[in-house]
């Protein structure tokens, strides 16, 4: 018989590159463990997971303006010490590659191809001005009960 | 004695061995075994409390120049 599987739960409310990165190590971690891992992204987290590239949508001059000084995915990210105006992260990106460490698109992939439920907040969505369209494909949209249908369930809760 | 798989993780960093030792581990039969290489210093812990979580069984472990070398059997 197929025992209930363990859970683990991750908020990423930061929008920090290497918050991110320890979210996303953690959540594969889990997921070796076979852990069912849910990453509920929500306000400045979400932009992790936009995509690079500039989505036409409807927007209003508020959500355009947000949408234009928030970082457009992953790869945009700063630093949440040591940014130096964008000198950090390049920094952060050169070590890990010298230490064959995963970069965190790479992190993402991995996550998806183990089955990491990832799960847009629709409420700060709709605050920030981000769209489904912007998000990367494969997420799940819900708010907060959802979260915690999870969360209750998981002996591993982070907010990060 | 010789494992039926062997999952070569050496100059990975974490999360990767234990990730690749998952995958490996959900194609194996139970009662097969697998020794997994790697490089990462915290591997031993890693990999006790991994296998011990994932009710499987750390049959032996031993660190040579560096390169961690564990077996582990399915249960």
């Amino acid at each position: 018989m197929e025992k209930q599987k363990e859970k683990t739960t991750i908020v990423l409310f930061s929008g920090d590159l290497d918050k991110a990165i320890a979210a996303f190590i953690i959540a594969n971690g889990a997921a070796a463990y076979d852990h069912d891992v849910t990453i509920f992204f929500t306000f400045w987290g979400l932009n992790t997971m936009r995509k690079d590239e500039i989505v036409k949508v409807e927007k209003g001059w508020l959500e355009k303006a947000f949408g234009w000084m928030m970082p457009r995915g992953a790869k945009k990210l700063g630093l949440s010490k040591m940014n130096m105006m964008g000198m950090g992260p390049e920094m952060i990106k050169h070590v890990m590659k010298k230490h064959n460490a995963l970069t965190l698109p790479q992190l993402i992939e991995l996550a998806q191809e183990q089955g990491v439920k990832l799960v847009a907040c629709t409420m700060t969505m709709d605050l920030l001005g981000l769209k489904q369209e912007e998000l990367l494909d494969g997420m799940e949209y819900a708010g907060v009960a959802a979260y915690l249908g999870d969360a209750t369930q998981a002996k591993v809760n982070l907010f990060i | 004695m010789m494992a039926d798989i062997v999952v070569d993780t050496k100059g990975l960093a974490c999360p990767m061995p234990i990730v690749k030792a998952k995958k490996a581990m959900d194609g194996m039969q139970s009662g097969q075994t697998m020794e997994v290489l790697s490089t990462d210093k915290g591997s031993l812990n890693d990999f006790t409390a991994w296998v011990k979580q994932t009710g499987n069984e750390l049959v032996s472990h031993e660190v040579e120049n560096g390169v961690y070398k564990f077996l582990v059997k399915k249960l």
